[in-house]
């Protein structure tokens, strides 16, 4: 039985007089690969920043393991790289940053920078700026960024929305050996139904505002998934299910 | 025909040099042809050589000193008030709110209005032409401070919030940072209007050195080769200061839009 790293209760959010989301609960397992999807403006968003402590709510309550967020670490990848990442400090010292915070020494900071070059093959210099990167690669870096401190749970929002279809694959499939090999909890907020399904084991289904689960599609494909994984069946029936939820919930 | 024209040297066929080269033909021109009176347009070869001489000569040096002095001082000032109140300005929303309108005021106001006042309070003499451009500098650089911590990009400091940094990690690591581009524009801003408050101070306010001084002497005294050196002269100055300052800007906040 696992236990669960995320557990949101009697949650409720206004936003501009309206209920975005009204005594909404959700349980994340710790270990699982969980993408949230649902119809534009339903605060998909809203909602891992709301976890994540990044946004303010009006009741209700979030916990990681029965600790506020304060008290646990996470990470956290944003849609747009370019505007997240610090472009006055190297490559290097944005991935060290959140380990400066932490009172980390030099040296283990390094250590542990190396320590994630070697997972992630990375073959280009990190001692340039940000900008200096494709796309891919600072997205990349950011990734690298939100894992350097070991975090519980890993947020990912709308990580691929500004990248091309060949970048998002590499990084699709960097965050899967991460996955794999770490066990960290991810959380991803996605607006393409194929990554959603692809890369989570558990895809929850949010209704239009104010907000619920419609349902939560368990995809049983065992990791690493790959080329194949888009026409097996199992894969196939749990995006279509999905999209059906999906059209089904647009439509009301 | 085209290709040629692009493989002329490219160090002499520069098309940054095109405008000073038209304005100088044009000059040469207007003062061979008789355009203007030679009473009011001394040729350029006359007022180079005026400039040239004034070089050579060493008089031009200590009036050019002066002014570049005085607006220094003005400037670092103006910048060492001008930045942490900026910053306090820019921080709270509330009371940027409540003084926008008086910074507002101020800098709509013609710093040259001001000169009676400024005397007033710091006397005919040194102190008053920098206290004026300093305060003319400290307005521009208050309000591009300002603005530049309240425009700092929100999803940085949520990055920084969100991997645990305190308020003033924040401030340190991502406010500072997200301003000095905005910041380094106040500041070459500021510069410019010391030095013209300065020239302008030299020439009314009354004086015996700077650059300001020696323009209006020469006009005084109808020596007009002498007025167009010192205004070139002056303009050298200004613009030298522009370059210096872009260049340590390039240098200093090289992410700047990116």
């Amino acid at each position: 039985m696992l236990s669960a790293a995320v557990t949101v209760e009697g949650l409720c959010k206004r936003f501009a007089g309206q209920p975005l989301y009204d005594d909404f609960d959700l349980d994340i397992p710790a270990g699982t690969f969980t993408s949230i999807f649902g119809p534009n403006g339903c605060g998909k968003s809203t909602l891992i920043n709301m976890m994540a402590g990044l946004a303010p709510f009006d009741a209700g309550r979030i916990r990681f393991n029965g600790r506020p967020v304060r008290d646990v670490k996470i990470g956290y990848v944003f849609q747009n790289y370019r505007d997240a990442l610090f472009p006055w400090w190297r490559a290097i010292d944005n991935i060290e940053y959140p380990l400066k915070i932490q009172g980390m020494s030099a040296a283990k900071r390094r250590e542990r920078v190396q320590e994630l070059v070697a997972q992630f093959e990375v073959g280009f210099d990190l001692d340039r700026y940000p900008y200096e990167f494709s796309g891919g690669q600072q997205q990349l870096i950011s990734i690298l960024r939100a894992l350097a401190p070991h975090p519980e749970v890993l947020f990912l929002d709308e990580p691929f929305s500004a990248l091309d279809y060949e970048t998002t694959l590499f990084i699709r499939e960097k965050l899967q050996t991460v996955f794999v090999d770490n066990g960290i909890t991810m959380i991803l907020v996605s607006h393409d139904l194929e990554d959603a399904v692809y890369l989570a084991n558990r895809v929850v289904m949010l209704t239009k505002r104010p907000t619920r689960v419609a349902e939560t599609v368990m995809v049983g494909l065992p990791y690493p998934r790959t080329d194949e994984t888009l026409y097996d069946p199992v894969f196939i029936d749990a995006k279509r299910h999905s999209l059906d939820i999906f059209q089904r919930e647009v439509r009301k | 025909m085209s290709t040629r024209l692009v493989n002329w040297p490219r160090h002499i066929a520069r098309p940054g040099m095109i405008g000073p080269v038209c304005i100088v033909v044009l000059w040469s021109l207007a003062h061979a042809c008789g355009w203007v009176s030679a009473r009011l347009l001394p040729g350029p070869l006359e007022t180079f050589e005026t400039l040239c001489q004034s070089m050579l000569r060493g008089t031009l040096w200590p009036d050019l000193e002066a002014t570049g002095l005085r607006t220094l001082y003005a400037f670092l000032i103006a910048a060492l008030a001008g930045i942490p109140i900026g910053i306090g300005l820019g921080s709270s929303s509330i009371v940027y709110r409540s003084t926008e309108f008086v910074i507002d005021f101020f800098r709509s106001t013609p710093a040259t209005a001001l000169f009676p006042l400024f005397l007033l309070v710091f006397g005919i003499g040194e102190g008053s032409k920098v206290a004026i451009a300093a305060f003319s500098a400290w307005l521009v650089i208050v309000f591009n401070t300002a603005y530049g911590v309240m425009n700092a990009r929100r999803s940085r400091i949520l990055a920084a919030r969100v991997m645990g940094a305190s308020n003033f990690r924040v401030l340190c690591d991502v406010m500072f940072y997200e301003s000095l581009p905005q910041t380094f524009i106040g500041l070459r801003l500021g510069i410019s209007y010391a030095l013209v408050v300065i020239i302008v101070a030299e020439m009314f306010i009354g004086s015996s050195t700077g650059m300001g001084h020696r323009i209006i002497d020469a006009e005084q005294v109808y020596d007009l080769a002498q007025m167009y050196a010192g205004i070139i002269a002056t303009g050298c100055l200004g613009y030298a200061v522009n370059l210096g300052f872009l260049t340590v800007e390039r240098r200093f906040v090289r992410w700047s839009g990116k």
